[in-house]
């Protein structure tokens, strides 16, 4: 993975930038230090580390305009940041830019249940949006499972989604409105209370655009009534195949639960290793979970358990209590941790077709015995957004390299069968130079040219999203 | 001009000379443009439908009717519940996907299950250049690169030439219910359409038409959508007396109070509680579907209902009537938001072909 080579220019300069950034900022805001700024060298892709030229932390809109105000008029990269959870990469700094993080603007600005909305400062937490609400009956719907930590503004950028997407969308479905400081300082403001204001719908653009088109420092959100109750089914097949078709014949029938969890052989037996959630030691494993009222809820279970007893299944376990709820998403919920403990690993998060399920899982299976490395599998099986967990040993030499050419192979089958690189964490750095892969050149261009209208001197986020040699020649270096 | 392939688009619009005007099927197109007609009717076909994986691929020139018959026949459809506007403007002619997908078309059910463009998952479109350009896919989660797809929706033709659409589809509902508070004001009427909406009972349309009643749709499995009418009809009572009715929903979304009537038609996008407050200033008749978000008026020709309305959280669209006048179409933006729509209008069009006088 190459990053540009930093401009020597700006690294000269740092003392004159650093200043002017002082000069519009409270003393607290600005870090320059080198032994400080190293706390924003990478986010939750910890394989790639690089310290930034200083990091500011403003509180205000205005503060925010200030900043970058500062940097264009500098020429200086600017790199937003919301809580550094991303998995992609996408607030890894160079060595000559500026972070800015945004996690101090964390208020509710506010809440409007009659317009079920709230407008919140973009450094909020994702789970504190729904604290700010759930009293009264109301949640936000995209749930990352980074949501305890993950801002709002990360959020938009990535255009997040989470587990409960089949029913309830993803971040773009569940936004109204954006405050964005663009580079050169101006404040707009685009969308807000009403729904689907005409003209282009800059929004849409917007949101999934990985900071690379504003700063986004206030967002209005759509919240929802909570549902009366929720609760899941456990599901045990022989096969990948027998879970594929499962899948199929719950949406066929009509049936949208909230959920559809797909775990594989290796992934189940990992996470029970770990969490000791009872799950039974079979091929696949699914988790249906379906809201309602208690009635409405029995209903539907009843319904996805005449359709999996059709396929099978050596286990059916449907929750009847909230403990039962508990044990069911327990191992699901540590899946991720049960790796860690196992090894490093690297997280895919390419979507296919769900029709290709079986396909695409006997393909990976044959490519990681390949390479000779472990793969497990755990997804959100409703929308086709597969997280393929790659074990390898980073103290391991040339380990890294290998199971990051296994991950270009399995995003490349992706999308060979119809899907995409990507379908929630974002391109970044780490899928940055396989866009090539799914997209043309003038696919990639059309893109780009947005980026020139918000953004003409590419200063935000540059090296980012489009491979280096497509955006060479807009791209400073 | 009527090409059959993406390629004879691409071919037609690098050999444009001059401007071109964008029609699918003519039926639900605004705002004033010339340019030779450029039809997008031969790109038709559904070229993927996978009831498995609640998706469709079609060519932009496909009928609605043929693809709603199609989803209908797997017990599928839109979710967005696609308004047919040919009897609000006096228009005949098919609809394509093209047309509503341009136009962001959405009928009663955008409360619940979202707008044409939460349901548009990929597109492939000709861009001024004459670049085929592709944008998304046929997968609902997908964040690879930039959404133009969302950025296409909407665009009413102004920044390329749609060739190919998908959409993520929903089950048709085992059943539906509909339940109807009359005599009520349009400030009350809105006030219980938010409790309704703001209620975990799914309610998946909120209308209220003046003088006929005000309506809430629920559907489902029967069992379900019995049980949440119930507890719906309830949860209206303080507001008067409930009873349930035939949902007129295909009337609401299709605006059939205004229809055939003389005057002028405006489409006004607010924050719902607003919406009573721009009902009585509008001084005209009223259609308020979208729990308030969305309120049709019919005033008197020639009338400027921005600056009667006055200052407004949200936009007032031109959709019928001013043919003779000069007011805009559509709504004014704020200068530098105007600025970028002009940017990625001169990025993605650069010679100024596609539907010139448009959203401008």
């Amino acid at each position: 993975m190459d990053m540009p080579t930093p401009d020597a220019g700006i690294l000269a300069r740092k003392d004159r930038i650093v200043a002017r950034l002082q000069a519009v900022l409270p003393a607290d805001a600005v870090v320059h230090d080198p032994a400080e700024t190293r706390a924003y060298e990478c986010d939750a892709l910890t394989a790639y580390r690089c310290p930034p030229l200083a990091a500011v932390l403003p509180r205000t809109t205005a503060e925010v305009s200030a900043v970058l105000t500062i940097c264009h008029e500098e020429g200086v990269p600017v790199v937003p940041r919301g809580s550094g959870t991303s998995l992609a990469g996408g607030a890894l700094p160079t060595a000559d830019c500026v972070i800015l993080g945004i996690a101090r603007m964390n208020r509710v600005l506010e809440t409007d249940y009659a317009n079920r909305l709230i407008r919140v400062q973009a450094g909020r937490t994702n789970l504190s949006v729904t604290g700010a609400v759930e009293a009264d009956g109301f949640f936000y719907a995209p749930d990352p499972s980074s949501q305890l930590a993950c801002a709002i503004a990360g959020n938009i950028g990535m255009n997040s989604g989470g587990a409960h997407c089949l029913k309830y969308g993803v971040t773009t479905n569940n936004l109204l409105g954006v405050t964005m400081v663009l580079m050169d300082g101006t404040v707009v403001e685009i969308g807000g209370a009403c729904s689907d204001a005409p003209g282009l719908d800059l929004l849409g653009v917007i949101c999934g655009s990985e900071g690379q088109l504003g700063v986004v420092t206030e967002a209005t959100l759509r919240i929802l009534p909570k549902p009366e109750g929720a609760r899941p089914v456990l599901m045990g097949f022989t096969s990948n195949e027998v879970a594929g078709a499962c899948v199929s014949d719950i949406i066929r029938a009509g049936i949208l639960p909230v959920a559809i969890e797909f775990m594989d052989r290796p992934c189940i037996r990992a996470t029970e290793a770990f969490a000791h959630a009872g799950y039974p030691d079979c091929e696949a494993l699914l988790i249906v979970e379906v809201e309602g009222s208690a009635a409405e809820i029995d209903d539907q279970l009843a319904r996805i358990v005449r359709i999996a007893r059709r396929h099978d299944p050596v286990e059916l376990r449907e929750s009847r209590s909230e403990e039962e709820s508990r044990r069911i998403w327990l191992g699901r919920k540590s899946a991720f941790g049960a790796m860690g403990q196992i090894n490093d690993y690297m997280c895919l998060d390419g979507t296919i077709p769900v029709t290709e399920l079986p396909r695409v899982l006997r393909r990976i299976a044959e490519m990681a015995t390949a390479a000779g490395l472990e793969v497990a599998n755990v997804f959100h099986a409703g929308d086709g957004n597969m997280h393929p967990l790659i074990l390898f040993d980073a103290n391991k030499p040339g380990d890294l390299e290998r199971c990051e050419a296994l991950g270009a192979e399995i995003l490349k089958l992706c999308v060979e069968v119809g899907g995409c690189l990507t379908g929630e964490h974002g391109v970044g750095i780490e899928k940055r130079d396989l866009m090539t892969v799914q997209f043309a050149p003038a696919d990639l261009e059309a893109q780009m040219r947005v980026k020139d209208v918000f953004d003409p001197k590419w200063l935000l986020n540059p090296a980012k999203v489009f491979p280096l040699d497509a955006s060479r020649g807009r791209r400073a270096g | 001009m009527r090409p059959g392939t993406e390629q004879e688009v691409a071919e037609i619009v690098r050999a444009a000379e001059g401007p071109l005007r964008i029609v699918g099927g003519g039926t639900r197109g605004i705002g004033r443009c010339a340019g030779a007609v450029l039809e997008t009717c031969g790109l038709a076909g559904i070229r993927l439908y996978e009831p498995g994986a609640l998706t469709l691929v079609a060519g932009a020139g496909t009928r609605l009717a043929d693809v709603e018959a199609a989803l209908a026949a797997q017990g599928q459809r839109l979710p967005f519940e696609v308004p047919d506007l040919r009897g609000l403007l006096g228009r005949g002619g098919c609809s394509t996907l093209g047309g509503v997908v341009a136009s962001n078309a959405s009928g009663p059910r955008r409360v619940q299950a979202g707008a044409c463009r939460d349901s548009l998952i990929g597109v492939r479109f000709v861009d001024g250049t004459g670049a085929v350009v592709k944008n998304g896919g046929r997968v609902m989660k997908n964040v690879t690169g930039y959404d133009l797809v969302k950025l296409l929706a909407g665009s009413h033709g102004t920044l390329g030439v749609l060739t190919e659409v998908a959409f993520k589809l929903l089950p048709v509902p085992e059943d539906e219910v509909t339940l109807m508070l009359s005599g009520v004001s349009a400030e009350r009427a809105v006030a219980a359409m938010a409790a309704a909406l703001g209620s975990p009972f799914e309610v998946s349309g909120a209308a209220h038409w003046p003088g006929r009643g005000t309506f809430l749709r629920i559907e489902g499995f029967a069992a379900s959508v019995a049980y949440r009418a119930g507890r719906l009809a309830a949860l209206l009572a303080p507001f008067g007396a409930v009873e349930q009715v035939a949902g007129p929903w295909r009337s609401i979304r299709d605006v059939e109070p205004f229809q055939g009537r003389e005057g002028d038609v405006w489409r006004v996008l607010v924050k719902p509680s607003e919406a009573p407050g721009v009902a009585v200033r509008s001084g005209g008749e009223v259609l308020i579907d979208w729990g308030g978000g969305l309120v049709w008026v019919l005033v008197e020709p020639g009338c400027d209902l921005r600056a009667r309305i006055g200052p407004l959280a949200g936009h007032a669209t031109l959709v019928r009537g001013g043919e003779a006048g000069d007011l805009p179409v559509f709504p004014p933006e704020p200068a530098a938001v105007a600025a970028l729509s002009r940017g990625l209008r001169a990025r993605f069009d650069p010679r100024g072909l596609f539907n010139p006088g448009l959203m401008a």
